[in-house]
């Protein structure tokens, strides 16, 4: 067995653990951590693809600041010690039952689906090559796309400062 | 491509993966694992998005981009909800779903 194939499984294993033991476990933080493991992993799985880039944004991006702003507002929320209920077994089974089901068809539609894999050279995934692609407005060009992204990004930040942003006290001001 | 790895294996991770989060999704009744629950979604999505790039059009970059653009719609989706769970911890002191019904009638 080569490095990268075991490399494969070892980071193949630590996501399909982790993920399961981030929805099942009963403390909240400690599924924060777990995602913060399959998030991680999979930008191992992005270095292996030789996708540098990606795998960089997905460090900084997920690992970084989505983790990070899920811890904060748990702590702001719970108490540390704070336990969850077991889930109703009626939830229980709807989901256990939904995701089997649902993994099943997807499974037995990809394992039967001949993919042939392109033997074409590899492009050279460097950051000129992207960020060139990315803002071209020719053919295959993204520079569309990029500018609505920008925007939205703009008014979900707006928007997170505006709902967030405490009431004033009408009685404090007095 | 890398050797000894075919696509199905990339495939078969990332398809337990999503269902593992829509799973997580149902069973879960509080609202910040199941937006953790989302972002394992969107996370195993991002990984077909590059797996098919790599290995059934590696000279082109489509897959790249939609997967940049996923992750800044996750982190997007991120700030807002987690804006809107925390108002509703003022108002409602508790973010478990069942307790979040006031606008329903």
């Amino acid at each position: 067995m080569s490095l990268s194939v075991f490399m494969f499984y070892l980071l193949s294993g630590i996501i399909l653990t982790f993920s399961v033991l981030s929805i099942t476990t009963r403390r909240i933080l400690r599924a924060a951590v777990y995602l913060l493991f399959v998030l991680v992993a999979t930008s191992g799985l992005y270095f292996m693809l030789k996708y540098e880039f990606m795998a960089a944004v997905q460090l900084t991006l997920y690992a970084g600041g989505i983790v990070v702003l899920i811890i904060f507002s748990i702590l702001l929320t719970h108490h540390i010690s704070h336990r969850f209920n077991r889930p109703a077994l009626m939830n229980l089974l709807m989901g256990i039952s939904v995701a089997v089901v649902g993994s099943t068809v997807v499974l037995a539609t990809l394992l039967t689906h001949p993919f042939k894999a392109s033997n074409v050279a590899q492009l050279p995934v460097d950051m000129s090559a992207i960020g060139n692609q990315l803002l071209s407005t020719g053919k295959n060009g993204y520079v569309l796309p990029f500018e609505l992204i920008s925007i939205l990004l703009l008014a979900a930040m707006i928007a997170a400062i505006v709902v967030a942003k405490k009431e004033k006290n009408k009685n404090s001001e007095i | 491509m890398i050797e000894g790895i075919g696509i199905e294996h990339f495939l078969v991770v990332s398809t337990l993966m999503f269902f593992i989060g829509v799973c997580g999704f149902i069973i879960r009744r509080n609202l910040i694992t199941m937006l953790m629950s989302v972002e394992l979604i969107l996370n195993s999505v991002n990984i077909n998005f590059l797996v098919f790039n790599r290995y059934l059009y590696p000279d082109q970059l489509q897959g790249h981009f939609f997967s940049l653009f996923v992750v800044g719609i996750a982190a997007a989706e991120a700030s807002v909800a987690i804006a809107l769970i925390i108002n509703i911890y003022r108002s409602l002191q508790n973010i478990d779903v069942e307790n979040v019904s006031e606008m329903k009638y």
